[in-house]
């Protein structure tokens, strides 16, 4: 009986570890910097890590699958310029601009489910494809150069609070509960995890795999046009550089947060504070007025610790 | 007049570089368990397969309750009423148990899963396997015979009017067998069709009211159970008497060459002990996940024992790995040749040179092409392997074929010890046969040989001594003098310890 209880409690506190990371992170810096913990400071962390986050949940739907999506940072600044445009350009009211993003995103990730789905295609190669497709139709809608002077009710969203907590903040964690109630609550959800834990299973069981296979990359993409829009009225402008090597954070809060690559194993809310950990990390290193060469240094540290906790876990 | 309910007329299938079944008959009959029989790549599975909609028909038919029907997914086939219990275990490891069973057929209120009525029919259609588990237990924290349970559980879920049922009994023990044969006869009186698989003859006769046979991918025959008797169906299965299937041993067993002592290894196997000598064919007998692959995975030092000891040659091996263990002179033919035996896109002349390559090759790591193509020649030509070339890709080539060229990366490094996992899994006859007589050779050459096998006729014609494992542990050694399948059943199942 003992031991049965002992094993419980290290399970527990290996599912916990991130959540304690956090935290000490979090009192190690309010002791270092003043400017920690103060509540401007954390109302700008949680701002920050919003697009990352939303980006993160889709990446972890692909992830769970067992596959990997590299085209989000040029999906977000697609999607982005076209919104961007379509503000300059027309006279459309905001929803009618923000559904347009989202549509574009979709379509996008229509692109990767449909080549990793039904072409048997590997999701790094089609989404590789689809990340410099992505760019370069930015390039050309945008000719290169921003689109800026957007209408200022556009803006709030990205700069906006509601009883003081910003806008982009709210929008994730509606993401991220509508998510989490996908992945654990509605058949589809669990059938993601089953094609990831074990797709011949899924396909004898009489899932649509394929159908599946596909979806998660319209989701992904569907999070990249919400983080596009997000992202565009924060900076106030489309920019064509826009989400820049944003696959890699990505992918790096759903690794942190205990997503297994090869699929079938992992959580929403790890990845959520994977994201919250990578954005605590790069402000306390701001805050210690650290260069941005080495926080990327140190985020690359971060992986492959989360990496290597990952796999003793599972060995 | 019998009732018909599937009938398959003239089913064709190929795969590449085999002909799978070649115009093949099978109907099944309301209310009546099935049995179809034949040895390893009959076909036996590929057609019912193809019955559950997982593979398609290169020619023929299959007709449901006279009509003609084509499944292209599973997901046809299942609401056409056909389930399946597959051979190879396939659950979800980190889903639940209810997830499971229940999955592709959720219960659902409204847009959401009801995981408390999922929980509670979960349970309910364990207590009718005789299965005691929480249903939110994770699938990865099962026993291999417990999952085997969950799958047929499954099967029954689907309420399915035709189930199919692919060796369901090689990973279960004796208590577990007859929980499911009760379930059959239920099944049986309900009016639905069983189709059982299985090798085991025991199990055929006390279950099956007809028996079809296959032999290499053509159809022999179909049977009353009551009008044939074992001998009858054993000559009709592979077309000879066993005797001449297994060579004669003319093994003189000479000086220990390999001692495990109590080798453990926490939650996997316990205090394993045996010896092993020059000349020798060791059998290693039990049912799959019993622990014998582990056992040599451990001793290959693939995986690391927890405490034991190994000598080989009366010397100590400390930390053995892969590596050190091969410069012992052991060689190890993986159970899973595709998986981890042959790099099938490459040539037969790549992968027999593969592990020789530094042999091969002179100081700057240049591969004498010349000395190496002849060493390829030499035994492609010595185990009789049918290729068109050497530059054949061996994907393209037959099973029995594939399990020669994993032969042949060994013996070119002379190993003194071989060991044999599964090594005529999934071959016809005709190689088994043929593998057999490699083995047998090798042995008479003073090679000392660990054979591993789940089929008990194969034990019994190759080995000379039978050590026989139960979950993790030894339960039963035998000469082969003393060894009968009976008691060699009787070891490898939670039974009394045969007579002792």
């Amino acid at each position: 009986m003992g031991e049965k209880t002992r094993g419980f409690d290290k399970k527990w506190i290996q599912t916990y570890m991130l959540i304690f990371i956090v935290i000490g992170l979090g009192v190690i810096l309010s002791f270092i910097s003043s400017n920690f913990l103060t509540v401007t400071n954390l109302l700008n962390v949680v701002r920050q890590i919003a697009v990352n986050g939303i980006l993160a949940i889709g990446m972890t739907i692909v992830c769970l699958t067992g596959g990997i999506d590299l085209s989000v940072g040029s999906i977000v600044a697609f999607s982005g310029i076209i919104a961007a445009g379509m503000l300059r350009d027309t006279g459309y009211p905001i929803i009618i601009i923000v559904l347009a993003a989202i549509v574009v995103g979709a379509v996008c990730g229509l692109y990767n489910g449909y080549f990793v789905a039904y072409w048997n295609a590997a999701p790094f190669v089609v989404t590789l494809s689809m990340m410099t497709i992505a760019r370069g139709m930015t390039y050309v809608y945008s000719d290169g150069r921003p689109i800026s002077n957007l209408r200022t009710e556009f803006l709030t969203i990205g700069k906006g609070s509601i009883a003081g907590i910003p806008i982009p903040t709210l929008i994730l964690v509606v993401v991220f509960i509508l998510g989490s109630i996908m992945l654990t609550k509605l058949k589809f959800g669990r059938y993601v995890y089953a094609v990831g834990g074990n797709e011949n299973a899924a396909m004898v069981s009489g899932i649509n795999v394929k159908r599946i296979k596909m979806m998660v990359y319209v989701l992904s993409g569907i999070a990249c046009g919400i983080a596009a829009i997000i992202l565009t009225a924060r900076v106030s402008a489309g920019l064509p550089q826009a989400g820049e090597s944003y696959e890699l954070d990505a992918i790096a809060a759903t690794v942190i947060g205990g997503t297994s690559l090869s699929g079938g194993r992992g959580r929403l809310w790890g990845t959520i504070v994977g994201a919250v950990l990578l954005g605590i990390v790069n402000n306390g290193l701001d805050l210690l007025n650290v260069s941005s060469f080495y926080q990327q240094i140190v985020k690359g540290l971060i992986i492959l610790g989360a990496i290597l906790i990952d796999s003793k876990r599972n060995s | 007049m019998e009732n018909i309910v599937l009938e398959a007329r003239n089913i064709t299938k190929r795969f590449p570089g085999v002909l799978a079944l070649s115009n093949v008959n099978f109907r099944l009959v309301k209310g009546k368990v099935h049995a179809l029989m034949g040895e390893n790549g009959a076909g036996k599975s590929t057609l019912m397969k193809i019955i559950a909609g997982i593979y398609q028909a290169d020619e023929g038919n299959v007709f449901l309750h006279g009509e003609k029907v084509v499944f292209h997914t599973p997901k046809q086939a299942l609401t056409n009423g056909i389930s399946m219990i597959h051979q190879e275990l396939s659950p979800i490891l980190d889903m639940t148990i209810a997830e499971n069973l229940f999955l592709g057929k959720e219960f659902c209120k409204g847009k959401f899963i009801d995981y408390r009525r999922m929980n509670s029919e979960a349970t309910a259609l364990m207590e009718r396997v005789g299965v005691d588990l929480p249903p939110t237990m994770l699938m990865k924290e099962l026993s291999v015979s417990q999952m085997q349970m969950i799958e047929i559980a499954k099967a029954l879920a689907y309420n399915a009017e035709i189930i199919i049922m692919d060796e369901p009994s090689a990973t279960i023990t004796e208590r577990e067998i007859a929980n499911l044969f009760e379930i059959i006869q239920g099944l049986k009186e309900d009016g639905r069709c069983i189709v059982y698989i299985t090798h085991k003859m025991d199990e055929v006769f006390r279950i099956a009211d007809e028996i079809t046979v296959f032999r290499d991918g053509q159809y022999i025959g179909t049977y009353d159970a009551d009008d044939i008797d074992e001998n009858q169906l054993v000559v009709k299965m592979v077309n000879r008497e066993l005797t001449e299937i297994y060579p004669k041993k003319n093994n003189k067993a000479a000086d220990e060459i390999l001692r495990v002592e109590n080798l453990c290894q926490k939650g996997v196997f316990e205090d394993i002990s045996f010896t092993l000598r020059k000349g020798e064919i060791l059998g290693f007998s039990g049912l799959m996940g019993s622990g014998r692959t582990e056992v040599m995975n451990a001793l290959f030092g693939i995986t690391h024992p927890t405490s034991g000891t190994i000598y080989i040659n009366g010397e100590k091996v400390d930390k053995p790995n892969p590596r050190k263990i091969i410069s012992k002179g052991i060689g190890y033919v993986t159970e899973d040749r595709k998986g981890n035996g042959l790099v099938l896109e490459m040539s037969v002349y790549d992968n027999t040179i593969l592990p020789s390559l530094s042999k091969l090759s002179n100081r700057m790591g240049v591969v004498n092409r010349r000395k190496a193509l002849e060493v390829a020649e030499e035994y492609k030509e010595k185990l009789k392997i049918k290729t068109p070339g050497l530059q054949q890709t061996v994907k393209q080539l037959s099973g029995g074929n594939q399990q020669k060229i994993v032969l042949a990366k060994w013996l070119i490094q002379n190993p003194d010890i071989i060991i044999f996992d599964e090594p005529t899994r999934g071959i016809d006859v005709g190689a088994k046969t043929e593998i057999y007589k490699l083995v047998a050779n090798l042995a008479e050459e003073g090679k000392a040989i660990i054979f591993i096998s789940s089929e008990m006729p194969e034990i019994l014609g190759m080995s000379d001594r039978v050590i026989v494992f139960y979950e993790g542990k030894k339960t039963g050694e035998l000469s082969i003098e003393e060894a009968t399948q009976e008691r060699i059943m009787m070891y490898a199942s939670d039974v009394e310890k045969g007579g002792a």
